[in-house]
């Protein structure tokens, strides 16, 4: 065999196994995705919107766990936005280079792909065993420590994004710093600011570590934030491992609901924003 | 003359305003920006406070006993360490060369249409929550994978000399391989994406030149491509890592938490992330202690791999400005 044939062989070879391994990764999502709509569809039913989480053996639905959830994310996103958005707003409009906010930003992107079960435990210390019990606050809060990363990331990118022009233009007609950030700057990033709640917001929907250890969960219809609260993520985790038919049923049901969301919410974020974000 | 007088000092006292607005806006900026370094000062504070009793207890030996024995309250943090490492390794070990064919197939090889179809797909494998993959491991995959790859491999790797003793366990399809091939497929998402995104910014002439002297397409990938992105290649790669080290619903799931240390991959095992998971709510005392340290562990083993990897990604970066300019 020639040299030629020799390289011409070697390009097919390897062309071929990544069009395999791109097809082994595509295999994969429609493998996990397929089976979690067929078991997941099976056991969907009105019960699973009206009826509390059962005890074993019993039927019964998901109330108390998606009202839990949408709780504990809602409090996650209105504690973590805000601070969120005024760090990438330092970072953006203040910071420059300066060696503070290249350390912040630093470590900002660690606690991004920092583990979450991390950030359980330590709400656990701060806010559990000093009070003795679980509740919904510490659980927001710890999915809040998971919200701000996200949030300064985006809220700084999409802020760099808006032309320097348009801060001189506001600036020159003897806006003072502040009006120009808030009437102008992210009037023009507004829409990629929601983008990144969008995604902050995905991303702690399904987050099921820093949960265990704060709001863990209860069978019962509760909305107050002191107790331990329900959550589709920790109740998936419970029915799932349970010896319990009706329970595991359950559990793909809430999973297949938890899922749909953070799909959907990520999709929307990422390509149903996408023509607005380019209009500036 | 009265009018402009008054008209001025309107002024002045709106730019006042607007100073002290200003002054404000910043200072609010700054104050949470600060925030961000206190949940890290505060995160590490804190877990070492409520490990201190097991660091006091059992000194440095904790790092280096393999006994994690509840009844005894006796623990060592060897197992789930290794545990975190093994299952790691293997994820990267599949991560690695997977990544790599998928970012070259949508940044090189696919046509226009297919770009973005295929980069989202591979995107959303990042979006599924690790507790579905979870499900999935267990009820699927690991029955799966104990019936048909788990023998292939026995029958064949296992009988190799010295790596074959690492292939042998119970047909059980609960193991550290199971979890490290699981990991392998969250992970993959995150180090495609990196890499596509730096084969995308070689610049057109390198890769034109390259195949005008006649380079088949590999040899543009491996010989230019690679080498001119290699720095983000391994950020890339290393935060897989990260990623995978604190994974802990998945792993907890298709693990098995037992905490034994044996030299199969298809045994048994635990991680940090999955024996936290499994004991914290059941724990007080030195137990509680000894698991909140273990927490510290996994926090600076990951921020050590984190800060490696943004290091790679920023040193990319100030490559390629000296470049273009």
């Amino acid at each position: 065999m020639t040299r030629y044939h020799r390289r011409k062989l070697v390009n097919a070879f390897n062309l071929a196994a990544s069009i395999a391994v791109t097809l082994f990764g595509l295999f994969m999502l429609g493998w996990i995705l397929s089976i979690l709509f067929i078991k997941g569809f099976q056991h969907i039913n009105w019960a699973v919107f009206t009826e509390m989480t059962p005890p074993p053996g019993e039927s019964g639905g998901l109330l108390n766990a998606i009202v839990g959830t949408l709780l504990l994310t809602l409090v996650a996103v209105l504690i973590g936005t805000p601070i969120g958005v005024m760090a990438g707003t330092y970072l953006a409009e203040f910071g420059g280079k300066s060696r503070f906010a290249s350390t912040v930003r630093f470590i900002n992107d660690i606690l991004l792909s920092a583990p979450s079960i991390v950030v359980g435990v330590f709400v656990y210390t701060l806010l559990v065993s000093p009070v003795g019990h679980f509740s919904g606050w510490a659980g927001g809060v710890a999915l809040a420590i998971l919200v701000i990363p996200v949030v300064v990331r985006t809220t700084e990118d999409m802020l760099k994004l808006v032309p320097s022009q348009l801060r001189e233009a506001a600036a020159a007609l003897g806006a003072p710093r502040w009006k120009v950030t808030v009437n102008v700057v992210y009037k023009a990033a507004l829409s990629g600011m929601i983008t990144g709640m969008l995604l902050a917001t995905a991303r702690i929907m399904g987050e099921t570590a820093p949960l265990l250890f704060t709001a863990l969960s209860n069978n019962f219809w509760s909305t107050d934030m002191n107790q331990p609260m329900a959550n589709m993520p920790v109740v998936i985790y419970q029915y799932a491992l349970s010896p319990y038919s009706d329970w595991q049923n359950l559990a793909w049901a809430a999973a297949l609901l938890i899922t749909i969301s953070v799909l959907v919410m990520n999709i929307f974020a990422r390509y149903g924003l996408k023509g607005h974000n380019q209009k500036p | 003359m009265a009018a402009p007088q008054t008209q001025y000092s309107k002024h002045s006292r709106q730019a006042m305003i607007g100073a002290m607005g200003d002054k404000l806006f910043k200072g609010t900026a700054f104050f949470f920006a600060t925030m961000v370094l206190a949940v890290l000062a505060a995160i590490i504070l804190m877990l070492f406070k409520d490990a201190w009793p097991t660091f006091q207890t059992f000194g440095f030996d904790f790092f280096i006993t393999e006994k994690w024995d509840v009844v005894n309250d006796q623990y060592g943090a060897v197992i789930p360490i290794v545990g975190t490492l093994v299952t790691s390794f293997i994820a990267i070990l599949i991560g690695i060369p997977v990544s790599f064919g998928i970012a070259l197939f949508i940044s090189v090889m696919a046509p226009e249409w297919l770009k973005k179809p295929v980069g989202i797909a591979v995107e959303l494998l990042a979006a599924v929550p690790s507790i579905i993959y979870g499900m999935w491991g267990l009820f699927y995959f690991a029955p799966w994978f104990s019936e048909n790859l788990q023998p292939l491999l026995t029958d064949t790797l296992g009988e190799l000399p010295l790596i074959g003793q690492f292939f042998q366990g119970p047909p059980i399809g609960i193991s550290l391989f199971t979890a490290g091939f699981i990991l392998a497929v969250m992970i993959i998402p995150f180090i495609a994406s990196v890499m596509r995104d730096m084969f995308d910014v070689v610049p057109k002439d390198l890769k034109e030149s390259a195949y005008a002297m006649g380079s088949t397409t590999w040899e543009v990938v491996w010989k230019v491509i690679l080498p001119y992105t290699k720095v983000g290649v391994i950020g890339g790669i290393m935060l897989g890592l990260g990623r995978a080290l604190g994974e802990t619903m998945a792993v907890t799931f298709v693990v098995g938490n037992a905490q034994e240390l044996m030299t199969g991959l298809f045994y048994p095992g635990s991680t940090i992330a999955s024996t936290l998971a499994n004991e914290f709510n059941e724990a007080d005392g030195l137990h509680m202690s000894s698991l909140i340290a273990l927490g510290l562990i996994l926090f600076i083993i990951t921020f050590i791999v984190l800060a490696i990897s943004k290091w790679f990604l920023l040193r990319l970066g100030k490559v390629q400005e000296g470049r273009s300019t």
